[in-house]
């Protein structure tokens, strides 16, 4: 589904990434793990198309990235560290503009699923401004489901939530990966990530330094392993 | 992939006429949002207005104007005010989506990027034209000038779109550095010179009544910058706003 070839990013002389290999299965879900700063970001944002690669190959279903950009956008529902919401707008205007830019068949009984989903139905005529931190997560996460992408690129989409939104986006991720959809989160909690996902992958001076996949290992040595490659 | 059990699963799917639906849909999902976020906050033309009123009087109680002079200086003070709080518009749209990381909402949209320029040009234009109408009226009043010509609104519609047009680019560029309120100005006035000069002399020969044949030649420039502009910065976008 997801593939990357020796991929490079430069912010101009600092080199981020360095030749990171990365590959990722139709319905696989894959964890992204590593110190601040080691590039989880980037590398999100390059799959999102959001930033292009200074060098390396990155393709998803087969179209490349940035060539084929619009038809990977098409495909995929990102959630980045800001919640990408108009604040002067209501949760259910901001999925309204979303549902027409991505042109959403049946867009209001859609836009009424995705609240019910994300369970902010109740304050759906509500100001974005005017919702907390978590509430914009919330909304974020609603925004990045509203067109049934076929990939999850979720960079630290447990930031802000409350232990109902926690419950509320395990059980959404894990419907979605169900669903075979693909997904690939960047996270900083391993604990929480090996228990939702099948692999969990360490970038450690901008390659994947070592990939564990969940089912064959405890989360006690899964740490200890984690800690052994980036301080290592 | 397993099929996806949602009633409303959307299936984007290409096709010419599929993809020119979405492009306009698009571009005029952008205009909603810009104008029903304004409506709400009435900031940024609340801004804009109140800084052209100020301007305006500022000139009017600078300039001690002599009938005759008052024809060949008002032109200049009308775009003047115009330039000066279409940039405060330009420069506040474009923060807006800078705000909780909209911008890249809308890099993440399936459509050519020129729809996401087209969006924010027509919402940036309508804004611009919104204020222009509110302080025409008091233009005219205070300056004791027939403002209300269809050639001269003509040429205010044409300068509108030109300025709007390069500034709804530079302001793409502009909002992604720390000193977007500074760039936006530094980089806009001397782009837009061309189009401002046409305004300005065009709205001249109107305001003094001279024969169409001057007037023309003026028209014909501010048309051409349009079109320049708007090309140019259809072809640019995509390079201006990516990271």
């Amino acid at each position: 589904m997801i593939e990357v070839r020796n991929l490079v990013k430069n912010f101009g002389w600092k080199r981020v990434l360095r030749g990171l290999d990365f590959r990722v299965g139709r319905g696989e879900s894959v964890a992204i793990l590593g110190l601040n700063g080691t590039g989880k970001t980037t590398f999100l944002r390059i799959l999102a198309t959001l930033s292009r690669p200074s060098g390396g190959s990155v393709s998803m279903a087969g179209q490349a990235i940035p060539s084929q950009s619009i038809q990977v956008r098409r495909r995929i529902g990102v959630v980045l560290h800001q919640p990408l919401l108009y604040g002067d707008l209501t949760a259910e205007e901001n999925l309204r503009y979303y549902a027409r830019m991505y042109d959403v068949q049946s867009g209001k009984t859609r836009i009424d699923e995705v609240l019910d989903l994300v369970g902010l139905e109740m304050q759906r005529r509500e100001l974005v401004r005017k919702y907390s931190r978590g509430m914009q997560q919330r909304l974020a996460i609603g925004r990045a489901l509203l067109h049934t992408p076929d990939v999850l690129l979720f960079d630290e989409p447990y930031t802000g939530l409350d232990t109902d939104a926690v419950i509320m986006l395990d059980a959404v991720l894990k419907d979605a990966v169900s669903q075979g959809r693909t997904l690939v989160m960047a996270s900083h909690d391993l604990p929480h990530a090996a228990g939702l996902v099948s692999r969990i992958d360490i970038l450690s001076k901008g390659r994947i330094a070592d990939s564990i996949s969940c089912s064959e290992m405890p989360v006690g040595e899964m740490v200890l392993r984690y800690k052994a490659v980036t301080h290592g | 992939m397993a099929e996806d059990r949602s009633p409303t699963v959307l299936r984007i799917d290409g096709g010419r006429e599929a993809g020119i639906r979405r492009y306009f849909r698009a571009i005029s999902a952008i205009v909603w949002k810009d104008l029903a976020a304004e409506l709400r906050s009435r900031e940024l033309m609340s801004a804009m207005l109140v800084f052209a009123l100020l301007v305006i009087l500022i000139f009017n109680f600078a300039l001690e104007l002599s009938v005759r002079s008052v024809e060949t200086v008002t032109s200049g003070v009308l775009w003047v005010t115009f330039v000066f709080a279409g940039t405060l518009g330009l420069g506040r749209s474009m923060a807006i989506e800078k705000d909780r990381g909209c911008l890249d909402g809308l890099l993440l949209v399936p459509v050519d990027r020129s729809a996401l320029y087209f969006g924010k040009l027509l919402g940036n234009l309508i804004f611009m034209l919104v204020v222009e109408a509110i302080v025409l009226p008091l233009y005219s009043l205070l300056f004791s000038v027939n403002l209300f010509d269809p050639r001269l609104l003509l040429v205010i519609l044409l300068g509108s779109v030109g300025y709007s047009a390069v500034g709804t680019l530079l302001a793409s560029m502009a909002v992604q550095t720390r000193t977007r309120d500074m760039l936006l100005p530094i980089l806009l006035f001397p782009i837009v010179l061309p189009v401002v000069v046409a305004a300005v002399k065009a709205s001249n020969a109107i305001q003094q009544s001279l024969e169409m044949a001057t007037i023309w030649p003026w028209l014909n420039l501010l048309i051409a910058f349009d079109v320049i502009f708007v090309a140019a910065a259809f072809m640019l976008f995509d390079f201006v706003v990516e990271e």
